[in-house]
């Protein structure tokens, strides 16, 4: 805990950042992709935000749409057959999805990168890992292939990359798994952009480069006062780097909060059946919970609230009304800043 | 609940005290011992180098090339000098095994040896032209249709069909019929015009199979334009199985060359090719088999070692063959 703390207390915050839009604002967002056997309603009204220095963790089931959320504000869905019906995605202000190829494509890298979740697959194999970071510098500020070069060095060391200047010319496949997810962050963050976007950044990691690398990106982002989305399954990864959660399921937020409040007094069945299925030391010997069924079929959402056949306090309310994103307050009515649910029953969850 | 969470956290942070982090990864990774750092092509080159058949081809080749480029060292007989007193003149005793006179000479009593000499040109430059000119077109064609798919794709994918299915002589006749001069320029055209099809179709699958890897999407989402996409990130991850392919049609344009020559369609006196002397030679196999002897041989030997050094291309280039 140490190296947190002490990393925390020198915090660099970049000026002028006083403004009160957020960096990143996601509204009603919808996405679908049009298939064979139908249209998959991937996401159904995601509404988030994130402004400097903050960390938004993004939490949900694979194919609850965190991804594909991320990969519409990048501008990567393959469309078609993907497609944005509704919605707005805007970066200071500024609506990204009625902007042209170039104005886009401007952002992309220099004010918003992206972390993937393979490394190895998302680095070039026949570039060395030097010429691809270079190649920031060189798309981007047209830099010449030397002093590119020296950046990529100067990179690599601020990942904490051993012996950066040996190994510049190597290949993807000469690194470890641990310094390939490296080389993905010193790549999105070289231009040092306003928002990184990691999509599971950690989750082809062996638990102990896990964590390595979330400090690292944890420091970073420090550092430069970046915003960052955390895209995650990984509850554990989550609760000592996000500043605040959004937890999704079948293309809808069902819950935010702070983060320890998360994790204290979870508003939503959903996000409790999360909590109770990690394994306790406490619970030694204890069958472990695990949320019954599986998630919805993108087809055909279950009408109501997406959650009902799966939670155990379904009423009848809830298979046929879709419950919004309700403000979550203490039992005498006091707010509780930045905390949501969308659930009928939000009181009995969080109170009961 | 955060408890748990807490434990879990410190024990991990404390594992990684050290903020040299990572080091103990370098020496699993035994970097320093390897040397140079190796990529794709470099694999491949490594294995070409340990590879007798590539050693083998590539010097034949190379003294196929110097033969061709310059033809006057190795014969001052001029090709196109015939006497008549030398009528298929053969002087097989063993004593003038490494005189030039040994291959003997033809129906016109021209040199046999000096003609094969000089036919060398012909047949190396319409090898290397068709293919270059092919690998473009096809290439280029293949490219686009592959990346950009849509309606470009089904345009283009559509010609290559409608050009596989012409006969590629048959086809090859008819363009040449059109012309009225014989150079070599219009023999590599005619094979051109109805060999890059088979290019076009590999490259369009492996460039389809290359832009869906994740590290194209990645460059995207890191700001690269189309074209930097396409040329730095798609193709050369894309070029192995044309470049095979390529290596290896090399040998057939040649001998395809000979054959449009044998049947006079393609190269015709006074320019000299091994497939004219191939045709002349094929007159009067049973009482002068020499004068049809040797040209076939140069021409056998020359397909061969491009096809052979396609072979050992295409193995060092495959990994699965590794």
């Amino acid at each position: 805990m140490t190296i947190i703390e002490e990393t925390s207390s020198v915090p660099t915050p970049r000026s002028g950042d006083s403004d009160t839009t957020p960096l990143l604002e996601v509204r009603d967002l919808h996405v679908e992709f049009h298939t064979r056997d139908g249209v998959a309603k991937a996401v159904n009204g995601v509404n988030y935000s994130v402004s400097s220095g903050e960390t938004l963790a993004v939490l949900g089931e694979s194919g609850s749409g965190k991804s594909v959320t991320a990969q519409a504000i990048m501008g990567i869905l393959d469309m078609p057959p993907g497609s944005i019906p509704q919605g707005q995605i805007l970066y200071r202000g500024q609506d990204m999805l009625t902007m042209s190829y170039e104005e886009r494509r401007k952002i992309r890298g220099r004010k918003i990168a992206m972390i993937f979740q393979d490394a190895l697959s998302s680095l070039n194999p026949v570039l060395s890992v030097g010429y691809q970071l270079g190649e920031m510098y060189r798309v981007h500020e047209g830099l010449s292939r030397k002093a590119a070069k020296a950046k990529a060095i100067e990179l690599m060391e601020r990942v904490n990359i051993p012996a950066a200047k040996a190994r510049v010319n190597d290949y993807p496949h000469q690194f470890s798994g641990g310094m390939r997810q490296r080389i993905m962050i010193a790549m999105a963050l070289a231009l040092e952009p306003d928002l990184i976007i990691a999509d599971e950044p950690t989750t082809a990691l062996d638990v102990t480069v896990q964590a390595q690398v979330m400090d690292l990106l944890a420091d970073l982002q420090r550092e430069f006062n970046m915003g960052l989305i955390l895209i995650t399954h990984d509850l554990g990864v989550v609760a000592d780097v996000a500043d605040k959660i959004a937890v999704m399921y079948a293309g809808r937020i069902v819950e935010t909060a702070p983060v320890h409040e998360l994790y204290k007094r979870p508003a939503h069945p959903y996000t409790r059946g999360l909590l109770d299925s990690i394994p306790r030391l406490d619970q030694k010997g204890q069958e472990l919970y695990a949320i019954k069924g599986l998630p919805p079929n993108l087809l055909k959402i279950p009408a109501g609230c997406a959650f009902n056949p799966r939670c155990p306090k379904a009423q009848d309310i809830c298979r046929t009304d879709v419950p919004v994103l309700d403000p979550v307050t203490e039992q005498d009515g006091t707010e509780l800043p930045g905390r949501g649910s969308a659930c009928h029953f939000w009181k009995e969850t969080i109170h009961g | 609940m955060p408890d748990v969470i807490k434990t879990k956290t410190d024990a991990t942070t404390d594992a990684l005290a050290p903020p040299a982090a990572g080091a103990p990864e370098s020496a699993a990774d035994g970097h320093k011992s390897q040397g140079k750092p190796r990529s794709l092509w470099g694999d491949a080159w490594y294995d070409l180098r340990h590879r007798p058949m590539f050693w083998i081809s590539s010097i034949l080749l190379l003294f196929l090339i110097v033969v061709a480029a310059f033809p006057g060292l190795f014969t001052s007989v001029d090709p196109r000098d015939g006497d008549l007193t030398n009528h298929f003149l053969t002087k097989p005793e063993l004593g003038s095994f490494f005189q030039p006179d040994w291959f003997g000479y033809d129906g016109q009593g021209r040199s046999i040896y000096a003609r094969v000499v000089y036919g060398t040109r012909a047949s190396i430059l319409v090898g290397v032209g068709v293919t270059a000119a092919v690998t473009i077109i096809g290439g280029l064609l293949g490219m686009l249709a592959g990346y950009f798919g849509g309606w470009l794709d089904s345009i283009i994918s559509r010609i290559t069909d409608i050009f596989f299915g012409i006969p590629f002589l048959l086809g090859a006749m008819v363009v040449l019929n059109a012309f009225t001069e014989r150079k070599v320029y219009v023999v590599i055209f005619a094979l051109a015009f109805l060999g890059w099809t088979s290019i076009c179709r590999v490259m369009r699958s492996s460039v389809i199979t290359a832009k869906q890897a994740d590290y194209v999407t990645a460059a995207r989402a890191l700001g690269a334009g189309t074209k930097r996409i396409l040329f730095r990130h798609v193709l050369p991850n894309a070029m192995a199985p044309t470049i095979v392919v390529a290596t290896i049609a090399l040998g057939g344009y040649i001998s395809a060359e000979a054959t449009l020559s044998f049947l006079g369609l393609g190269l015709a006196d006074p320019t000299i090719s091994w497939g004219i002397d191939i045709a002349q030679g094929s007159k009067d196999i049973r009482d002068n088999p020499h004068a049809l002897f040797f040209p076939a041989g140069m021409l056998s030997l020359t397909v061969f070692a491009f096809i052979m050094l396609g072979d050992a291309v295409r193995d060092a280039l495959d990994p699965k063959l590794r």
